[in-house]
This record gives structure tokens, sequence and C-alpha cells, in this order.
């Protein structure tokens, strides 16, 4: 996956997860506990959804890597560089 | 081998259940009954549908809200706000001699009622609706302290500590006399700040469609699979053995058949106490704690016309036949003091329900029911049926010239279906919030974990899912 084809699959992941919220103006560099409602149920949600679809393990030390779109593509890019889009 | 073995197929077990079988886990719920639901059920009788356990789902926010507990909940299950189908209450009351206070999902409503029969209380709980949004779920610190003691020291007429109390109560205190803080806090928000509502199919709509979505997800349940033991072998649990001798091995279980029936199941011997919780010296093991003691009757009734044209149109009655409210197991077969009066038609629904019925609810003996034989206790059903509805119709117009069949059931009813000690709808009055036993992966979720009502069960299921059987 591209790094644009990674952003793409965070942000069907996120309206997954909260299908009531509109993400066409989330920022990349901004926090996403600062744009959407996320707890922190929500948060263990991405992880989950990542290693149901990908099957990425994240260990639970690298959470916070997830903060925002710009941290989270970064942190993703070498794990999924071998995944097919 | 089975990923999670849920015991109980109730509103925490199946949304536990969900949340696992999503994530790919291979999961099976164990009911020993011969349908689902648990405590919340429902059933035909004579040609009429009627909901057991639900009055109404409390949490209720707009459509939208991205807040609370029923939009986590709804998000977590990967749902949405209109699956459930929710109309909000019409309004309702408390009621003890000579004050009503109404209330709606409007919480200014309250506060204007308070004025108007309390109106030196008013600033007093403006305090109190600060302290309860301030109040922090995940915070123990505060949770166990006594509601009461603290609504006596912020009001300084003890009729109103007792009507705000009351509603409160009777929807979730497991604890006699009293309530935990966090607990008045969490109910106090459900169902005063956020509200009620009822979906126009009552319980069944939850149900099916949690069991519809866990099954769609993979997720097998048993019915008539009663948990005979649970294995364990060297401090872990390896897994079930069904009344019928069949194993199954699991790598966690979750049950939610309460704190001490769970306890009970597991074949490990003499009781142990667990880190962290009660493991003061002195204290008791924490593994024998004690059953809950509050049960209750409930009689149903079938009307010939909506109560809304007898001149009832409250949603719930809350009511009280003196100052103070006692709360407490009940002494007689049921204590006729106070109760519950819910008018399941009296919903803002876009149609009306083919059906009009109220129900009461009031305090009763699991002692004086369980011990009576099958010809007196159909009998005393018969009598105390005559009871309560007399008591009831001195706070609701009398609507027994309306009825037109009846249903009742008593606390040996809750024993049978839910398989709770005594009949204790809300379980134990210690809880296991995090969920943990002394067994490393053996975990508590529903009732005795800590949440009460719909939502907070649910809730619970998916909390105790996520923290403990997801991750590895």
């Amino acid at each position: 996956m591209t790094n644009a084809e990674i952003k793409k699959e965070i942000l069907d992941i996120l309206q997954a997860i909260a299908p009531d919220e509109d993400l066409t103006n989330l920022k990349d560099e901004v926090s996403f506990r600062d744009q959407i409602e996320l707890d922190s149920m929500d948060f263990l949600d991405i992880v989950m959804e990542l290693r149901k679809r990908h099957r990425i393990q994240i260990p639970e030390d690298d959470y916070i890597q997830l903060d925002s779109m710009q941290s989270t593509v970064a942190y993703l890019e070498p794990l999924m560089k071998d995944v097919v889009a | 081998m089975y990923d999670t073995i849920i015991i109980g197929a109730g509103m925490s077990g199946l949304a536990a259940g969900i949340r696992l079988a999503y994530f790919d886990q291979r999961v099976c719920i164990l009911e020993r009954h011969t349908t689902i639901g648990g405590l919340n059920s429902f059933y035909r009788l004579r040609g009429r549908d009627y909901d057991v356990g639900l009055h109404a789902l409390t949490n209720i926010t707009p459509k939208g809200t991205k807040k609370g507990p029923l939009a986590r909940l709804l998000r977590q299950l990967r749902m949405s706000w209109d699956d459930f189908q929710i109309s909000p209450q019409l309004g309702s009351q408390i009621a003890f001699p000579g004050v009503r206070l109404g209330f709606s999902n409007d919480l200014d409503l309250l506060r204007a009622e308070i004025g108007r029969e309390f109106p030196r209380q008013v600033d007093s709980f403006t305090r109190l609706v600060e302290q309860v949004i301030e109040y922090d779920d995940l915070d123990p610190s505060h949770a166990e302290m006594s509601a009461r003691e603290h609504l006596t020291d912020l009001f300084s007429e003890p009729l109103l500590v007792e009507m705000l109390l009351c509603p409160l109560m009777f929807y979730g205190s497991a604890r006699e006399h009293d309530m935990d803080w966090g607990q008045f806090s969490i109910m106090f928000r459900s169902i005063f700040m956020e509200g009620l509502g009822r979906p126009h199919a009552g319980v069944r709509l939850i149900l099916k469609l949690l069991v519809r979505k866990y099954r769609a997800l993979g997720g097998e349940l048993k019915l008539k699979s009663g948990v005979e033991r649970i294995a364990v072998e060297d401090g872990r649990v390896v897994g079930v053995v069904l009344k019928g001798g069949q194993q199954l091995a699991a790598r966690h279980v979750l049950s939610s058949a309460g704190w001490c029936e769970t306890m009970r199941l597991c074949d490990d011997g003499q009781p142990v106490s667990i880190p962290g919780k009660n493991s003061a010296p002195g204290n008791g093991p924490a593994r024998n704690r004690n059953a809950g003691r509050l049960s209750f009757c409930e009689t149903i009734a079938a009307l010939d016309m909506e109560p809304g044209k007898m001149g009832h149109s409250g949603t719930i009655t809350f009511f009280n036949d003196s100052p103070r409210f006692d709360w407490r197991q009940s002494e007689a077969p049921c204590d006729l003091r106070s109760g519950v009066i819910c008018s399941p038609n009296n919903f803002d629904y876009q149609r009306p329900l083919d059906d009009a019925t109220i129900r009461i609810t009031v305090l009763a003996s699991h002692a004086y029911w369980q011990q009576l034989g099958e010809s007196a206790y159909k009998l005393e059903k018969l009598r105390w049926y005559d009871r309560i509805t007399e008591s009831a119709v001195r706070f609701v117009p009398d609507y027994r010239l309306h009825v037109i069949d009846t249903d009742m059931f008593t606390p040996t009813t809750i024993v049978r279906f839910t398989g709770h000690d005594n009949g204790a709808i809300y379980g134990s009055p210690e809880k296991q919030f995090d969920g943990v036993t002394h067994l490393e992966n053996l975990f508590v979720c529903g009732t005795d974990q800590g949440f009460v009502g719909i939502i907070g069960s649910i809730t619970s299921g998916i909390s105790m899912a996520n923290m403990h059987c997801l991750r590895d």
C-alpha cells in the first residue's frame, strides 16, 4: 500500500467505527481526538480493525503512534508496504 | 477449542459475543434456558405479546449525539441509532403523599418541578447536577461513598432526598437502604439527564438485533446448555462441562451468571481472595461475597383501551405511600408501600401499540415465594395480584374495570429465568468493576460486574470483552 492508500484505509476504518462522523475535513496533522469523538474503546477498534483486515499486530505501547492521520500513516508505512490494496 | 466461551445469552453475553465474533474469534454462548434474554425477555400468552424486565431503555440521547453510553454502544456494536427504533417517553412522575415531581427527557422539567414543590432546594439541586456531571466513572475513589448521606448533607428537605432516591434505587440499586455514589451518579445521568425511551416492538427487537448480528458474524449459540461446572487446572480455566456431560475447551470464559453463581461453578475447591479487592486483613475471602437480596413481583394487566384514554398518560410512575422510602428486602410477601407503574403504551410512538398494558413492580420476599407448593403458589399469585393493583391505583387512575387478561411474575420466576440467587435482579451489592476473578482467564460480565439496565448490561459485555478477551 502507498501512503495514500493507507490513509484511505484508515478513513474507511474510522467511518466504520463512527458512521455518524463527517470525515471530509479531517486534518492530517491534528490529533484525531481533537476532531472527532473517539474514546479509548474506539482507539482499540482502530487497532483491532487493522488486525482483522490486514493481520497487522500493533503492540499496546505503540497505540500512542495512532494519534493523528499523519503519525498513523508514518507508523503504518513500513508495516503495510507489502499489503496489497 | 473456543477462543471464548460466554455463559448466559442475556444482553451482556450477546453484546460480548458480537464484539468477539466481529473480530474473528471462535465464540460460543451457552444458555441454560430454552430462550435468550435472561432477565430481559419476552413471551406470548393467550394471543398477546409481553415484555419481561424492560420498562424503558435509559440513557436515551437524540439521534446524532456523539457522547454518552448509547452512542458508544452503537459504535462498538457497529449498529445505527435507527436500528433500535427508540421512541422517547411522554413523561414520568415520582409520587409521594401530597407531593408529585414530574420528569421527562429534559432535565429542566425536573428542575422546575423541584422549584414548585421545594422552592428553597433549587440551588442545592443545581449543585447536585454539577457533582453528578463531574463524577468520573473511571476514578473509583468516591464510587462507594453513601449517596444517601451525601444527599442529606446537600438538601435540607428530607422528603426530597427520598423522592430522588426512589426511582434511582428501583432502577438499579443492589445495596439496601442506600446507593453507592458512583451508581447514583450513573443512574441520575441515565434517567434524569439523558432519559427514557422504548422501541415500538419492545425488548424483543433489541434481543433479536443482537442475536441476529451475533450469528451473522459466525458466533455459536447453544440453548438448553446449562453449565455444570467450570473446569480449572493449575489456576486456569481450561473449559466448561455441560449438564449433559459434554466438555468444551476454551482459552477464556466470560460469565454473566452472577458472581456467587460463577464461583460455585468453578471446580477448584476452596474460596480464595482476589488481589486488590477486599483483601484487607480480617476481611473474609472475597470469593464468598453476599448474594443480593432484593427481588420483585410484577403484575401485568392487558387492558381493553389505551391507558391514555382513561386519563393515564404517564410513562413511569414511581410511588411511595409515606414520606420515607424504605429500600430493603421485603418482609411481607410483597412490599405494598412503594412500587413502579409502567405503561408501555405511553411513549411517543409513530403509531400506537397493538395491545394496551400496565405493569406494576414491587419489592418482594424471595424466601416467601420460593417455599410455596404449586397450588399455594398459584393462589398466592392471584391474591397478591389484587393487592398490588389495589395499592397502585392510589396513584394512577383505577384501570381495574378495563382489565381483560393478567399475568404475574415473582422471585421464583426470576430465579427460573436468570439463575440469580434469591431472585436478586440487581445481583450482589458488591460489584467487580474490573471483571477479574481469582483465575487469570475467567471473567464476569453483566449485573455483578456493576452495570445495570439494558444499556448498562450491553456496555458491560462490550467492555469486559474488550478488556479481557479481545487483545491476545
